[in-house]
């Protein structure tokens, strides 16, 4: 198999011939993808394709695999100083004159970080972007500084990384990996990796799998005692380092890059919630963080001066770059929300009947940090505007990311007072909205197959019953159900769904509420009443978009924010009864 | 005191009378002070420092009282993220670092005359506060506006909060004491000794107390507040208005004076002491930029 519309050329250095292949516009800046084990060039197929666009994309077989020759005999021949006499090759036959991007998934990352870290290579690389693949120098100083002083804490690390490090155990037994490889674990690979490691069938593995898998065994062997017996005490790297770590990864705990920063000084951190085979599965997510990590490289080697509004925001590793859709952005929790996101970097798409606000609120997100912020007018209760907006922002802004269905409307009164026509219009923005939205966006998310997450804006409502709030805590309560099936639905296809329940925040729907079975002024009398109460009360909308972003990271089920929404979920379950007194009582307006 | 002053300018239709010209030009002196020290203000200078550097510019220039002393926010303080109790309004040895907001605060008595001005402005490039600033300029003039229907000062408070609200903010001059968005200044006695409580001048104090106890009997309040008792007509009198917003640790704010008369020509029933003043400068320069 051939990656499309690549040229393949081949590089002869140190007795082996490696099979190197490139994409896109030479004279733009190279971009050099290191694949790891036991894989091929191939597994960067994805990614390449997108990167072509905006640079020179080079991939190479590393020796031993796919279509490059094996050293002989093979043992001693992959050790990292002969993988970095590879790399000087390839890297001199296709940008001969200037520095390239280097990229490494796995194994490919083990020897990048050689590269970057070896003093040889010094002007020869411009950035580093490593996934799932540390140091082998940084991970023997890890483990010895846990084996040194082995706090409770370092203890439970250190087994934990030990357990999850089964196969390189395996791997340093000799001839069994290899039969292995070349009988049943060769053939069964590819369903193991849809099924385990949810990779998507297709082209990928490819047939020189049991191969590639035997021979790079090597790679184990040659390297891994050596290194972490006597780990390098220069290993810093000499050029700007992108870190992406899943953070489902089995292979490798996150806890290994927790001293990164003292070996890499300009390190970039990013996380992503998906298992070990991000190229694979997250193929549009790494060509826009590589993309945007080498260009600002770029930009400062030629002087340009990067963004003064950067995100800053606690979570900025996770959402950088990400595409987050909040609807009723213009006030209250959905704006905050918006600005939280748009703090941790994210791109927003701030959707509300009310098209002022919604400018406003996208305007203020580029300012703390949004790299772009858009403002979409639209009543979410509306099934074809709300089609017409998935349509629109798919075509213009890409697949959302996080979406957070958060447009809700108030009413009060009793059950005998709510009029059909009320029961429509609540129903119709705090319900349909939700369905429109997870409809239409959902499916975008589940038909690129990349992940993403879906956040509900519920109420403590929903489990809180009162005879002030029927219609409202029904609408609620359904959007509560509606995100807990959606949850099991779509969790077999890295989609999250969260309900949030916020309880009494202050935020202007009570002004905006409608109360049923009273005069217009009565109404209004009410709205104030209900409006400086929950001001007294003052519970920031902004801790609830905090809660929010938690709940995305954590991927939690049901979140209540307030002490009384926690209060009243913990007695939902304990002591229902105790909640069916309070649903008796007159609210005080 | 001063509600004196302003029978006198309503008496004489709009000049100045010189005890109304006593209170511009101890508002001037306080901005020119916080303009001032903002200009020495560089990195590495603490909340504490910056405050000394206003009293002593002003001690230098013959105050001797104040209404309070100066007060400095530094960073997410001008926003007054975290805060709880009062005693975390006084300046700390935060450090100011490059593109840092900071908000200098200060109510000196002069020659019997009180101020009692706020000056936002950030170290460096700092895009957010330079929106904030910006969009403090429609308050000054809802303030003014709803004042002159003698709309009662509650709702004019609840209307500000919309207004920011609206804007994307939080209303920060809620933290004040009292959650006051302005309060009544007047004349002090000058005397040669004057002890200060929790920083605040024992002089000015018992004016407002004078006025609190009044104000009880008459249905007023000298402080301007969300809570019932604000919620009066607009009292004649100098009113230091501060209105204060917040986002997401960056916090701005501007103060001076308000002007409130008894006459019944709406133009004179209110209106600032002073349009000189650098805020106001400001937006008028960005203005025809």
């Amino acid at each position: 198999m051939s990656i499309e519309q690549a040229t393949e050329r081949w590089v002869r250095t140190g007795g082996v011939e490696l099979c190197v292949a490139e994409l896109g516009d030479p004279a733009r800046p190279t971009v050099l993808l290191v694949h790891g084990y036991p894989d091929s060039k191939e597994v960067w197929a994805e990614v390449a394709s997108r990167l072509a666009a905006h640079f020179h994309v080079v991939l190479y077989d590393v020796r031993g695999h796919g279509r490059s020759t094996a050293p002989r005999p093979l043992r001693g021949g992959f050790t990292l100083e002969k993988l970095t006499d590879d790399f000087l090759a390839v890297a001199d036959a296709v940008s001969p004159d200037k520095p390239v991007h280097l990229v490494g998934h796995d194994w490919g990352s083990v020897q990048a970080w050689e590269f970057v870290t070896v003093e040889r290579t010094e002007g020869r690389i411009a950035s580093f972007t490593s996934m799932s693949g540390p140091s082998l120098d940084h991970f023997g100083h890890w483990i010895k500084k846990r084996m040194a002083r082995p706090t409770p804490r370092r203890a439970a690390q250190l087994l934990g990384q030990g357990a999850k490090s089964w196969y390189v155990y395996l791997l340093h037994t000799p001839v069994l990996p290899e039969l292995a490889w070349r009988g049943p674990l060769g053939r069964q690979w590819p369903k193991i990796l849809q099924r385990v490691e949810k990779v998507p069938a297709g082209d990928y593995p490819t047939a020189s799998l049991p191969q590639d898998a035997a021979r790079g065994a090597w790679l184990y062997r040659d390297n891994v005692r050596a290194r972490l017996r006597r780990p390098r005490a220069d290993a810093y790297a000499h050029a700007p380092v992108q870190l992406i770590t899943p953070t489902g990864d089995a292979f490798l705990s996150e806890r290994l890059y927790d001293d990164l920063e003292q070996w890499a000084p300009q390190l970039v951190r990013r996380s992503l919630p998906a298992k070990h085979w991000v190229p694979r599965t997250r193929p549009d997510q790494l060509a826009a963080w590589i993309g945007e990590f080498v260009t600002a490289t770029e930009d400062t080697a030629a002087g340009v001066a990067p963004r003064d509004t950067a995100a800053s925001g606690p979570y900025a590793d996770r959402f950088g770059g990400q595409l987050v859709l909040v609807t009723g952005a213009a006030s209250g929790i959905g704006r905050a929300t918006a600005y939280a996101f748009a703090e941790a970097g994210a791109r927003i798409v701030a959707v509300d009947r009310d098209a002022e606000g919604a400018a406003r609120t996208a305007e203020m997100a580029r300012l703390i940090g949004a790299p772009d912020a858009w403002a979409e007018t639209v009543d979410v209760s509306d099934e074809q505007a709300m089609e017409k907006l998935a349509e629109k922002v798919a075509a213009e802004y890409g697949v959302v990311d996080v979406l957070v269905n958060n447009a809700g409307v108030g009413i009060s009164g009793s059950f005998l007072d709510t009029t059909p026509e009320d029961w429509k219009k609540v129903l119709d923005v705090n319900l349909w909205g939700v369905i429109h939205g997870c409809r239409l966006f959902g499916k975008q998310m589940a038909d690129r197959g990349q992940g993403g997450h879906i956040v509900n804006t519920a109420s403590a409502a929903a489990y809180q019953p009162s005879k002030a709030l029927p219609a409202y805590s029904t609408s609620k309560a359904a959007v509560l159900m509606l995100s807990e099936c959606l949850r099991a639905e779509l969790a077999g296809r890295g989609i999250g769904v969260s309900a949030i329940c916020p309880g009494l925040v202050n935020t202007n729907i009570t002004s905006t509420a409608r109360f049923a079975g009273v005069s217009a002024d009565e109404e209004k009398r009410r709205q104030r009443k209900s409006s400086r109460l929950y001001g007294l009360r003052n519970y920031p909308p902004e801790k609830v978009a905090d809660a929010v972003l938690k709940a995305v990271v954590r991927n939690q089920a049901v979140v209540p924010v307030t002490p009384e929404a926690r209060g009243a979920r913990l007695l939902s379950r304990l002591a229902p009864r105790a909640l069916r007194a309070i649903a008796r009582m007159e609210p005080p307006l | 005191m001063a509600s004196a002053a302003v029978s006198a300018v309503s008496a004489s239709q709009g000049e100045l009378t010189t005890r109304l010209r006593g209170f511009r030009e101890v508002q001037r002196l306080a901005y020119a002070c916080a303009e001032a020290v903002a200009a020495q203000l560089k990195p590495g200078v603490t909340e504490r420092e910056a405050a000394r550097m206003q009293r002593e510019w002003l001690r230098e220039r013959g105050v001797a009282d104040w209404f309070h002393l100066p007060f400095a926010w530094f960073g997410d303080r001008t926003a007054f993220v975290g805060f709880r109790v009062p005693l975390q309004f006084f300046p700390t040895n935060r450090r100011l670092e490059a593109g840092m907001p900071f908000i200098l605060d200060m109510a000196p008595v002069h020659q019997g005359f009180t101020a009692d001005v706020g000056y936002s402005g950030c170290l460096g490039l700092n895009p957010v506060h330079d929106k904030l600033l910006a969009d403090l300029e429609p308050h000054r003039e809802l303030i003014l506006r709803e004042v002159r229907e003698r709309r009662p000062l509650r709702e004019i408070y609840e209307d500000v909060e919309r207004l920011m609200t609206r804007q994307g903010y939080a209303n920060r001059h809620r933290a004040y004491p009292f959650g006051v968005i302005a309060h009544k200044v007047g004349r002090v006695k000058e005397r040669r000794w004057s002890p200060r409580l929790f920083g605040f001048g024992t002089q000015a104090l018992k004016g407002l107390a004078s006025d609190a106890l009044h104000g009880h009997r008459d249905g007023w309040s000298p402080l301007w507040s969300p809570y019932t008792f604000s919620d009066h007509p607009p009292r004649p009198g100098l009113w230091a208005v501060e209105p204060h917003l917040g986002f997401r640790g960056t916090g701005a704010k501007f103060e001076e004076i308000l002007v409130v008369t008894d006459s019944k020509d709406p133009e004179q029933s209110a209106f600032w002491l002073d349009d000189d003043l650098p805020h106001v400068r400001r937006w008028a320069e960005e203005k025809s930029a």
